[in-house]
C-alpha cells in the first residue's frame, strides 16, 4: 500500500513537469495549428543552460532558472522567425518536416558541442530538504522541481487568460484576419506565442535539472510524453494539458511499479486510444 | 515507364510554372526509358569504377537505404501521410528473415514470406490510425512503431534487447551468403532488389491507384467527395509502402547477420529513410535513390573525420539539411534542380 501511495506521490510530482513541458507544445498548437517536433530538444537545450550555468558559475538549477527561460526564449524566437515563419500557408508536408529538421539539428548540435556523455548537477540547494509521512518520501530536489513547474504552468495559463496580450494571441490563432481588423498583428502574436513557449519550456529544462541528466536525447522520452499529455488534455488547451500531465504522471508512477519496462508502451497506447476514441481530449474544444 | 522519366510532373507547384508545351518538347527530346535506363547503368558501373571495399559497402548500405526510403516515399510523398514510423516495417522484415532462417528455411523464401507479414501488419495497424490526419498520424506513427520496441525489446522470443545473430554458412547465391572478400555479389543482389521494388511502386503509381493516392495527398476531402474510397487507398499504399521497406529489412539482416531492437526498429531508423526521401526529394520517383546515397556518403564522411571523439557532425549536417530544404524548396533536391533547369532553358531562350 506504502508503495502504490509512493508511486501516485513520485507520478504527480513527475506529472507537473510533463505538464509544464506539454504547455509550450498545445499553445503553439492551439495558435498556430503547428505540432513542433522540435520541442524535446529545446527541453534538452533548457537542461544544458541549466547545466552550464552551474558548472562555469557556480548557479543552482534554481536560481539559473531566469537564465535558462532566456537561452530557450531565443532558440523559439529564432526558430519562429528562421524556420516557422517562412512555411505557414505551405504544405502540411513542409510543414511537419521543417520542426522534425530542426529537431535533428538540435540534437546534433548539441552531441557535436557538448558530446552525448550525460551532465549532472551535484551539490543541489534542495538536496538537503526532504519530507517523509509514514513510509512515503519526497525528496527536496523533486518537490522543487514539481512546485516551480505547477506555478510556471499556472502563470502560463492565466497570462492566457487573463491578460489583453493572451487574449490578442488567443484572437491571432481563432482567426487571423478579424484580429488584424481589431488592429492585432498576427504575426508579432505567433512570435509572442513562441516566445513564451520558449519561456515555459526552458523553465521547464532547468527544473528538470533537479532530478535528471542532460544528454543530447534528454528530450526524446519527454516530448513523447508531452504528445500524449497534449492529446489527452485536448491539443491547444492549457488547462487540459496541466490536468492530463498530473494524470499521465500517476499512470506511469503506478504502471512502473507493476511493469517498469511498459511505462512508454503504456503512455503512447494511451495516445492512440484518446486520438481514435475521443479525439478533443478531456477538456479540448476542437 | 513515361511517368518515372518527368519527375517535375508530380508536382503541382513545379506543373504549373511549366508551360504545357516546353513540357512536351522536353519529353520528345528525352524518352521515358532514358532515366531509369542510364540510373541503373550508373549503378551497375560503380562497383567496377571504384574498386575498394568501403566503396562497396556504402553502395550496399545506399541501396538498401534507398528500397526503404523509396517504401517511404510511396506513403509519404505520394499519398501525403507522413510517417515516422516505418523502421517496423524494416523491423518486420529483418526480424522476420531472421526467425525464418534460424529455423532453417531459405533465405530468399524467408525475406518472400516477411513481405505479406509487413504489409499485413501495415493494415492491421493503419486501420485505426488512417481515421487521423496530418500531425495526428504522424504523431501515431511514432506510437506505434515505439509501442513494437518496447515489446521486441521485452520479448526473449525474439532476443529482448540483446538481439539475434544469424549462422554463418558456405557461401553462396542460394544461402545469400557471400565471401567477405568481394562484396560485389551483395552489392548486386541489393541492386536487384532495388530494381524490384521500383517496379513494383513504379506499377502501383502508374496505375489507377497513383492517380487516387495523389489526389488523397492533395485533398483529401476532395478526392472523398469525387468518389475515391479514401480509407481504402491509403491502406493499399501502406500495404505496398511496408512491404518494400521489409524488403530492405530483410536483406540488411542478411548482410550484417545480426539484428536487435536499435538497428531494426529504432526511432532514429525511421527518422532517417525521412530524412533520405525529403532530402532527394518526397513524392518524385528517384528522390529516395539519391537521398540515401548523399546521407550514406555523408555520414561515411564525417564518420572518419571525427571518429574517436564521440562527436558526429552529421545528424547537425541532414538537421540543417532538411530544414533548408523543407523552408526553402520542399520538393528536396530534385526539385532544386528542375527550378535551375527550367531557369537555365528559360534564359536560353531569351538570348536567342
Amino acid at each position: 500500500m506504502t508503495d502504490l501511495v509512493q508511486a501516485v506521490v513520485n507520478g504527480v510530482l513527475i506529472g507537473s513537469v510533463f505538464a509544464l513541458v506539454a504547455v509550450g507544445l498545445t499553445l503553439i498548437y492551439g495558435v498556430m495549428d503547428i505540432v513542433n517536433f522540435a520541442h524535446g530538444e529545446m527541453v534538452m537545450l533548457g537542461m544544458y543552460s541549466s547545466f552550464f550555468a552551474w558548472s562555469l558559475f557556480g548557479l543552482d538549477p534554481l536560481v539559473s532558472l531566469p537564465i535558462t527561460g532566456a537561452a530557450v526564449v531565443v532558440t523559439g524566437a529564432l526558430m519562429y522567425y528562421g524556420v516557422i515563419g517562412p512555411v505557414l500557408g505551405k504544405s502540411p508536408l513542409a510543414q511537419i518536416i521543417a520542426t522534425f529538421g530542426v529537431q535533428v539539428f538540435l540534437r546534433g548540435l548539441a552531441q557535436f558541442l557538448w558530446t552525448p556523455d550525460t551532465r549532472t548537477v551535484n551539490g543541489l540547494w534542495a538536496d538537503d530538504l526532504k519530507l517523509s509521512f509514514g513510509g512515503v518520501v519526497i525528496g527536496g530536489p523533486q518537490l522543487i522541481m514539481a512546485v516551480g513547474a505547477l506555478v510556471t504552468t499556472l502563470a502560463v495559463a492565466l497570462f492566457m487568460s487573463r491578460t489583453r496580450i493572451g487574449g490578442a494571441i488567443r484572437a491571432a490563432g481563432e482567426d487571423p484576419a478579424a484580429a488584424s481588423l481589431q488592429g492585432i498583428d498576427p504575426r508579432r502574436m505567433y512570435a509572442l506565442a513562441w516566445v513564451i513557449a520558449g519561456a515555459a519550456t526552458g523553465i521547464a529544462g532547468g527544473l528538470l535539472m533537479n532530478a535528471y541528466s542532460a544528454s543530447p536525447t534528454a528530450g526524446v522520452t519527454f516530448v513523447l510524453m508531452a504528445f500524449v499529455v497534449v492529446a489527452l488534455g485536448g491539443f491547444g488547451s492549457i488547462a487540459g494539458a496541466a490536468v492530463a500531465g498530473v494524470l499521465v504522471g500517476v499512470a506511469q508512477g503506478v504502471v512502473g511499479l507493476y511493469a517498469p519496462s511498459y511505462t512508454l508502451a503504456i503512455a503512447l497506447a494511451l495516445y492512440l486510444l484518446v486520438v481514435l476514441v475521443r479525439p478533443q481530449g478531456l477538456l479540448g474544444t476542437r | 515507364m513515361s511517368d518515372l522519366a518527368a519527375p517535375t510532373k508530380d508536382s503541382p507547384t513545379t506543373d504549373s510554372a511549366q508551360p504545357a508545351v516546353e513540357r512536351e518538347t522536353a519529353r520528345r527530346s528525352w524518352p521515358g526509358w532514358a532515366t531509369p535506363a542510364l540510373i541503373f547503368a550508373a549503378l551497375v558501373a560503380y562497383p567496377f569504377v571504384l574498386r575498394d571495399s568501403a566503396a562497396h559497402n556504402i553502395g550496399i548500405l545506399a541501396l538498401t537505404y534507398a528500397i526503404a526510403a523509396s517504401g517511404w516515399n510511396l506513403l509519404g510523398g505520394y499519398t501525403g501521410q507522413v510517417s515516422f514510423g516505418h523502421a517496423l516495417y524494416f523491423g518486420t522484415g529483418a526480424y522476420a528473415t531472421a526467425m525464418l532462417v534460424r529455423a532453417g528455411m531459405s533465405p530468399w523464401l524467408a525475406i518472400a514470406l516477411s513481405l505479406p507479414m509487413a504489409a499485413l501488419l501495415a493494415v492491421i495497424t493503419g486501420y485505426p490510425v488512417f481515421r487521423l490526419r496530418s500531425h495526428y498520424y504522424s504523431i501515431a506513427t511514432i506510437a506505434v512503431a515505439e509501442i513494437a520496441l518496447v515489446l521486441v525489446t521485452n520479448s526473449s522470443w525474439l532476443g529482448q534487447a540483446n538481439g539475434m545473430e544469424l549462422p554463418i554458412t558456405t557461401p553462396s547465391l542460394a544461402n545469400l551468403q557471400f565471401s567477405l572478400q568481394d562484396k560485389r555479389p551483395y552489392y548486386f543482389v541489393a541492386l536487384g532488389f532495388f530494381a524490384l521494388a521500383a517496379g513494383a511502386l513504379a506499377l502501383f503509381l502508374r496505375g489507377r491507384a497513383g492517380s487516387y493516392v495523389r489526389a488523397i495527398r492533395d485533398d483529401q476531402f476532395a478526392a472523398a467527395a469525387v468518389g475515391i474510397p479514401v480509407h481504402r487507398y491509403k491502406l493499399a499504399a501502406a500495404a505496398v509502402s511496408a512491404a518494400v521497406t521489409a524488403l530492405a529489412g530483410g536483406f540488411y539482416v542478411m548482410f550484417v547477420l545480426f539484428i536487435d531492437p536499435s538497428s531494426g526498429l529504432g526511432l532514429d531508423l525511421s527518422v532517417s529513410f525521412t530524412l533520405m526521401a525529403v532530402l532527394g526529394g518526397a513524392g518524385r520517383f528517384w528522390g529516395p535513390l539519391l537521398g540515401a546515397w548523399v546521407l550514406v556518403i555523408v555520414q561515411d564522411v564525417t564518420r572518419h573525420q571525427f571518429s574517436g571523439t564521440g562527436r558526429s557532425i552529421d545528424l547537425l549536417l541532414y538537421g540543417a539539411l532538411i530544414t533548408v530544404i523543407a523552408v526553402t524548396e520542399p520538393g528536396g533536391i530534385l526539385a532544386l534542380f528542375a527550378r535551375l533547369r527550367r531557369r537555365l532553358t528559360r534564359r536560353r531562350k531569351e538570348i536567342r
